[in-house]
């Protein structure tokens, strides 16, 4: 599934994201594959997204977060 | 000799506080009217001997360049003959993002500058439940390490002792680059890796070719950061422990009011009509007594001194002059305390968020907002501030439209031309209907500026895909150390740049202003007295036909009727055409120039304040000169005019385009042109 479609509160692992679309610093910022995201809340008109990764807080928006690719995580069974 | 040490760190993390923690008050900014620069710097003392500069940069998240403030950085650290270039870099980080800060330590220290780490925010351990190991930590990155706090004052003597003991520092790299891609950087170091990824330039190091693809290298880039976070990760595994039960409760549930559908926009709004309210309200009762205070001034000085020229020129020039700067510090401090505390406690970046969608419309970023509300202090920083938006596009137009926000400078001419035309009443029985009109302008302000900006969407293409990726820092309680040295250091830029440019102009106005030809200027009392033989008049009478004719026939007087016909339309007689124009230097001087207009040939004699002197003008038909068509005129012809000499220098280093910058200057200038004789021509 895609970054986007977490719904607040859930947790998903990054398993990939295209550098030829995205810029770097979304890695600079922590976003890269194997890190933890948690989606905080979304904006009120939808976008942009807050994010924390890793622990640290990250907005970004929608159709940034719609090419990355994640996996959910569901409590205590880490990564299926 | 003297050290120079940089501060670098991530936004947020407290550099400034450091900053200000290390020099005290021995800065030096030069963000305003005149030269601009973009670092601040200031001296501190280490030990006995030790003289430091330190260099304040802009906080930047990596080495590589995104925007143009990181662009600042490099070249102050990667140019050995750039005059800020350190001997030392400070990199300060805080207790709970570490984890992301410590990517830039670990890319400076790569660069092979003797580096020290600074953590900031120890009195944050505690609550939130962190751990640090200090040793494991310093011996992993091999570098000192230092807990510090700006709130407390924890660490700081360790810190200037970790500064000065800076020869001695490891300045072998962190990271081993054969670890990213073992072939590839098999005979390459880290600035060679840099000259390649992203065309940086040291000197003695030869650029490098190798036939890869432009999307292979950022392969190899990402390689390399994700890398170094590993590292970071091992490096924290050990030294770093945060308890998870500690709550931060309060935290999200501000978040989710601040950032609420509803609630959100109304506290923005709320917060807003607050701050113009106080910059109009709270102030009044200083300003008034400033007022009376320089009036009183002007009257004992011509009293009290022997009758002359100089007597005069201190009375009717230059008093009133700097009383016209002076009035207005009330105000500018107000507005920079609260643009200050909306920085620091972690709001903006809320406001942010919350305006991004709404903003996108307009070819603009929820970044933009920051340059926007900024640019009601000054459109100097913020223009400025504009950096930080990575898209070129977004950038130019967000420059483009930033002046029209309403700025300080544009207060005291607002304040004196509401009081004049605007009734001192109450709607709805508890909001000022003068403060509600000052709301309004900063809302025609901002109207301004997001039609501008649609417009310019349409008309200036896209060259790269806008993004947004912004931190949300913790809300914090604002240090009042901090709020309190932006409010002196702009105050004191405002009265030191602004001031001088008051006082000579008003200098050059009285002296204009009570010289003139010797045939009509010359012989005034003649003339008049002639005109009026026979009229029958009082002494007093006399005397004021006589001021009036000599200040008519000045040589400000020539050239006032010289430029009337070009403001005739808007409404304006020639004492309001010469401040307007002299206003083209900058908006504050319009004020401080009516009041030396109104003021030459009065001897001072009565105390006037300068709204009475304005109020009591009149026009040769007996009706007032400022009159609701006229004062509605000038609200809007300020409003809109691009009419501060810094502000169209600092536009044409920032875009670096003249042609940017003039068709702002002819489209603001029109616009408020038109705008204001459409008005006066309705209201008439
Ligand atoms: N608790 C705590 N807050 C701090 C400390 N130092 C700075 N702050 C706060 O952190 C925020 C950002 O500080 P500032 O110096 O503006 O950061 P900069 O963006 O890195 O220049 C402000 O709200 C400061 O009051 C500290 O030692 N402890």
């Amino acid at each position: 599934m895609k970054l986007h479609e977490l719904k607040p509160g859930q947790k998903a692992v990054v398993r990939h994201l295209d550098v030829d679309r995205l810029p770097m610093k979304l890695v600079e910022m922590g976003c890269f594959p194997g890190s933890e995201v948690e989606l905080i809340l979304k904006a009120p008109l939808g976008d942009p997204y807050y994010l924390r990764i890793d622990g640290m807080p990250l907005c970004i928006r929608k159709d940034m977060a719609m090419q990355v690719d994640v996996e959910l995580l569901t409590y205590g069974i880490h990564g299926s | 000799m003297e050290v120079k040490v940089a501060l670098v760190g991530n936004p947020n993390v407290g550099k400034t506080s450091v900053f200000n923690t290390l020099t005290g008050l021995n800065q030096k900014v030069g963000n305003y009217p005149g030269i601009t620069v973009d670092r601040k710097t200031g001296v501190s003392r280490m030990g006995d001997t030790l003289k430091v500069r330190i260099i304040d940069l802009p906080g930047i998240y990596s080495i590589q360049p995104n925007s143009r403030d990181e662009e600042v950085v490099l070249e102050t650290l990667f140019d050995r003959h750039n005059t800020y270039y350190p001997d030392v870099v400070v990199v300060v980080t805080e207790v709970e993002n570490l984890k992301r800060n410590l990517l830039l330590f670990t890319q400076i220290k790569d660069l092979g500058f003797p580096t020290v780490l600074a953590i900031n925010m120890a009195d944050q351990l505690p609550v939130k439940g962190i751990r640090i190991d200090l040793e494991a930590l310093s011996e992993k990155l091999r570098t000192e390490v230092v807990l510090i706090s700006t709130r407390t004052g924890q660490g700081i003597s360790q810190l200037k002792a970790a500064i000065s003991r800076y020869v001695e520092a490891d300045k072998r790299p962190l990271l081993d680059l054969a670890s990213v891609d073992e072939t590839y950087f098999r005979s390459m170091d880290y600035k060679s890796w840099l000259t390649r990824s992203q065309g940086a330039v040291f000197e003695g190091v030869e650029p490098v070719s190798d036939g890869l693809s432009e999307s292979e290298i950022k392969r190899l880039q990402q390689k390399e950061t994700v890398r170094r976070y590993q590292q970071i990760g091992e490096v924290l595994k050990a030294a770093y422990t945060k308890d998870a039960s500690v709550a931060t409760g309060w935290q999200a549930r501000a978040d989710r009011l601040l950032t609420h559908r509803v609630w959100g926009y109304l506290i923005f709004f709320a917060v807003m009509m607050l701050v113009f309210q106080a910059i109009f309200s709270w102030s009044s009762i200083p300003m008034d007594w400033i007022d009376e205070k320089f009036a009183q001034l002007s009257a004992w000085v011509s009293a009290t001194l022997p009758e002359g020229k100089f007597t005069e020129l201190l009375a009717e020039g230059v008093i009133p002059g700097i009383g016209g700067v002076v009035i207005f510090i009330p105000q500018i401090a107000i507005l920079f305390m609260f643009i200050a505390l909306l920085e620091e406690s972690g709001y903006m970046s809320r406001v942010v968020f919350l305006m991004d969608k709404l903003m996108r419309p307009f070819g603009l970023s929820g970044k933009s907002v920051v340059p926007l509300i900024s640019g009601v202090a000054c459109a100097i920083p913020a223009i400025m501030s504009a950096r930080n938006i990575e898209n070129s596009r977004e950038r130019l137009i967000t420059m483009l439209v930033t002046p029209f926000a309403t700025c300080s400078a544009r207060i005291p001419v607002y304040v004196i031309i509401i009081s004049l035309v605007i009734p001192e009443q109450m709607v709805f029985g508890f909001i000022g209907l003068q403060g509600l009109v000052m709301t309004l302008m900063y809302f025609l302000g901002f109207l301004a500026a997001l039609t501008t900006a649609w417009l310019l969407k349409m008309v200036i293409k896209a060259r790269s895909r806008s993004y947004l990726i912004i931190e949300m820092p913790p809300y914090r309680r604002p240090l009042l150390k901090n709020v309190l040295s932006t409010m002196v250091e702009k105050t004191r830029a405002f009265v030191e740049g602004a001031g001088k440019i008051i006082l000579a102009l008003s200098v050059l106005l009285w002296f204009l202003g009570s010289h003139g030809p010797a045939s009509t200027f010359g012989k005034a009392e003649e003339t008049v007295i002639e005109n009026f033989a026979g009229k029958n008049l009082s002494d007093d009478e006399l005397q004021d036909e006589i001021e009036g004719y000599k200040l008519r026939n000045s040589y400000i007087g020539i050239l006032g009727s010289g430029i009337e016909p070009v403001f005739r339309p808007l409404g304006y007689d020639w004492k309001i055409s010469i401040a307007v124009l002299t206003s083209f230097a900058a908006r504050e001087v319009f004020v401080g120039n009516l009041a030396t207009l109104y003021n030459i040939g009065s001897h001072g004699e009565e105390e006037t304040r300068i709204v009475e002197r304005m109020e009591q003008e009149r026009r040769p038909d007996g009706s007032r000169v400022f009159d609701l068509a006229t004062g509605v005129s000038l609200l809007l012809f300020y409003a809109f005019a691009m009419q501060c000499i810094s502000t169209v220098a600092i536009m044409r280093r920032e875009t670096n385009s003249w042609k940017w910058t003039f068709i702002q200057i002819i489209f603001m200038t029109g616009l408020a042109y038109f705008s204001a004789m459409l008005a006066y021509n309705l209201l008439k």
